[in-house]
């Protein structure tokens, strides 16, 4: 056993060493999250989560229903104190500034960490105001550079294409897997620098789901990228770096072949090998 | 295996007995189903039925009333004198009566009663909404004449002690009193229009670095938007056809002015006043009465043709 995983190991830290591999070397994080806990009323929702997410990386997180994933992803931008019971403690650093203090202004998180939802939800507006409401609510008043914002986050979002003559038309017009790209197209329009996005495939088909994980690969070029998956073959396939959830905690964080190759948990390796979850 | 099937079996069959049973003596019921839509649609035809009658009747008073009085002087006469000698019969003043007062009301509802919605939808929690909608209701359930009462010994008073030059009778204080009396229809209505706009919206513009008030007013109440408007406009029908606040508060005067402190009258308050006092039947003040409740009748009915085309034309798909 130890003989075959031993090369393996050196193999891997060579590689990690090759500068090539390693292009800004030492990556550097967006998010570091020390000791979180988060109690819903009662429940116990997260217990001492640690967790570094890194720079233009696509980080998956991966669990079973309940396992707190959600709730994790919405704590990087406070979105999950819309629920009134809601409590934590420990601490959450956004390039450094801690962002679960009271005094962190929340909108300015939010401002520069986009967030794409499960479901797609366009606001009941045309296209084009759905994409420039963004800039819209920080300042931006201009015609010129709304036109500007509005083509090039479409074109981010590679959907460009297929609503450029509709721009006026409502969004609720659209099939929802061109909705839930309209959706990352608003996100991007205020040019955040991460990207979270609470299971973005759920609700759409095989063809929007591949048509989006393209997008979400393009993406990672600018962006950092935290998705929340039921899919492990989706994890598998685009992210950089994979967290399995359980019960609230963290099993195993750690890059994504190796998540997927050679978990050192064995209950990693029994959700992904499908045993349960 | 076997025997479990059997007894399956006749359970079944018990119970299509039971069924056929039961079918025999449904002759009655059967005849009750065929008759109960026919009873019911005779149920429903009695509010269109009545509704047909109104405006028969008042139809052919009015038309009668146009015999006597030229239908170019009654829409843009600006004199009515009923009781005089050489009376006329312009509806002017009436309308202006009618539509002044509306405008304060509004004035007053519109802005309150949307504050009220958006408090109550997108800032209180639930146990302020739970205390304070009930609240509100009773402040719709407060009878039109203590708002009249109210107006005329309480509002006027404290009116005219800031501006002394306020008449005793006056448009303002009804007005007013007509606008607090039509807050919680706007608000509540408005309400749940902005209720029923989905969460994951709120979400979708919090997550982008909105302020809660900008939720509000750029993506709550635009989405809500048709439905606000159906509210304001069912207020203002609501306006025009109040009649107790102003006979009691503005008095009887048919002025023809934009001058706020002065006493006006309002369509209603001509019909209550002229029936109320002594218009023999077959008189030309008679006729005026169904007159100019045709007109009222027509008003509110644009109104409320308003409303449906503004809340179809508003609406924003989600």
């Amino acid at each position: 056993m130890s003989t075959l995983t031993k090369p393996k190991f050196d193999e891997e830290l060579t590689i990690s060493n090759d500068p090539r591999n390693n292009k800004d070397t030492p990556k550097t994080t967006v998010y570091d999250t020390k000791d979180l806990n988060l109690w819903y009323g009662d429940t116990h929702a997260l217990k001492d989560i640690n967790l570094s997410i890194y720079e233009k990386e696509v980080t998956a997180i991966i669990g079973p229903s309940g396992c707190g994933k959600s709730t994790y992803l919405k704590t990087l931008n406070r979105m999950v104190e819309l629920v009134p019971s809601v409590r934590t403690s420990g601490m959450i650093t956004y390039k450094g500034k801690s962002i679960l203090d009271k005094s962190f202004k929340v909108e300015d998180l939010r401002t520069k960490v986009g967030m794409v939802f499960q479901k797609p939800n366009p606001f009941p507006k045309s296209i084009y105001d759905n994409i420039a409401y963004g800039p819209k609510i920080h300042g931006i008043r201009n015609k010129k550079t709304l036109d500007e914002i509005v083509e090039k986050s479409l074109r981010g979002a590679s959907i460009w294409d297929e609503v450029k003559d509709r721009l006026k038309e409502n969004a609720y017009g659209l099939s929802g897997g061109q909705q839930q790209r309209i959706c990352i197209a608003r996100c991007l329009a205020i040019e955040p620098d991460v990207i979270l996005m609470d299971e973005p495939t759920s609700a759409l088909d095989p063809k929007s789901t591949l048509r989006v994980e393209e997008l979400i690969h393009e993406l990672k070029k600018e962006y950092s990228i935290i998705i929340v998956t039921h899919n492990m073959q989706q994890a598998a396939r685009i992210s950089d770096r994979t967290a399995f959830f359980l019960n609230g905690e963290v099993i195993e964080f750690d890059e994504t072949d190796k998540i997927f190759t050679t978990p050192t948990d064995s209950r990693t390796e029994d959700y992904i090998s499908g045993r349960f979850g | 295996m076997a025997s479990n099937s059997k007894i399956d079996d006749q359970d079944d069959l018990k119970i299509q007995e039971m069924i056929a049973q039961k079918k025999n003596g449904r002759n009655l019921s059967r005849f009750t189903e065929r008759i109960i839509p026919v009873l019911l649609f005779l149920i429903a035809s009695v509010s269109i039925l009545t509704t047909i009658g109104i405006i028969y009747t008042l139809l052919t008073e009015t038309i009668e009333f146009f015999k006597r009085v030229p239908i170019a002087d009654f829409f843009t006469g600006t004199i009515l004198k009923p009781l005089s000698q050489n009376p006329e019969f312009g509806v002017l003043p009436l309308i202006n009566g009618t539509i002044i007062s509306s405008v304060i009301a509004m004035l007053v509802a519109g802005p309150i009663g949307i504050m009220t919605a958006v408090y109550l939808s997108e800032y209180a929690s639930d146990r302020i909404r739970r205390t304070l909608k009930p609240l509100l209701e009773i402040l719709a359930g407060i009878p039109t004449i203590v708002y009249g009462f109210f107006a005329f010994t309480f509002v006027t008073p404290i009116i005219r002690e800031i501006f002394p030059t306020v008449e005793a009778t006056n448009i303002l204080s009804p007005g007013l009193v007509m606008g607090v009396m039509i807050i919680p229809m706007i608000a509540s209505l408005s309400e749940d229009a902005m209720t029923s706009v989905p969460n994951s919206m709120r979400e979708g513009a919090l997550a982008l670095g909105a302020t809660k008030l900008e939720v509000a007013f750029r993506v709550v109440i635009p989405a809500a938007l048709s439905g606000i408007i159906a509210s304001f406009v069912l207020g203002v029908s609501r306006a025009i056809g109040e009649t107790m606040i102003v006979t009691i508060a503005s008095g009887s005067s048919k002025n023809f002015t934009f001058d706020i402190t002065q006493s006006m009258q309002t369509m209603t308050a001509y019909i209550v006043e002229v029936s109320g006092g002594e218009a023999p039947a077959g008189s030309t003040i008679y006729y005026s009465l169904y007159a100019v409740a045709f007109t009222l009748f027509i008003f509110t009915l644009l109104m409320n043709l308003l409303a449906r085309y503004v809340s179809r034309k508003f609406r924003e798909e989600y």
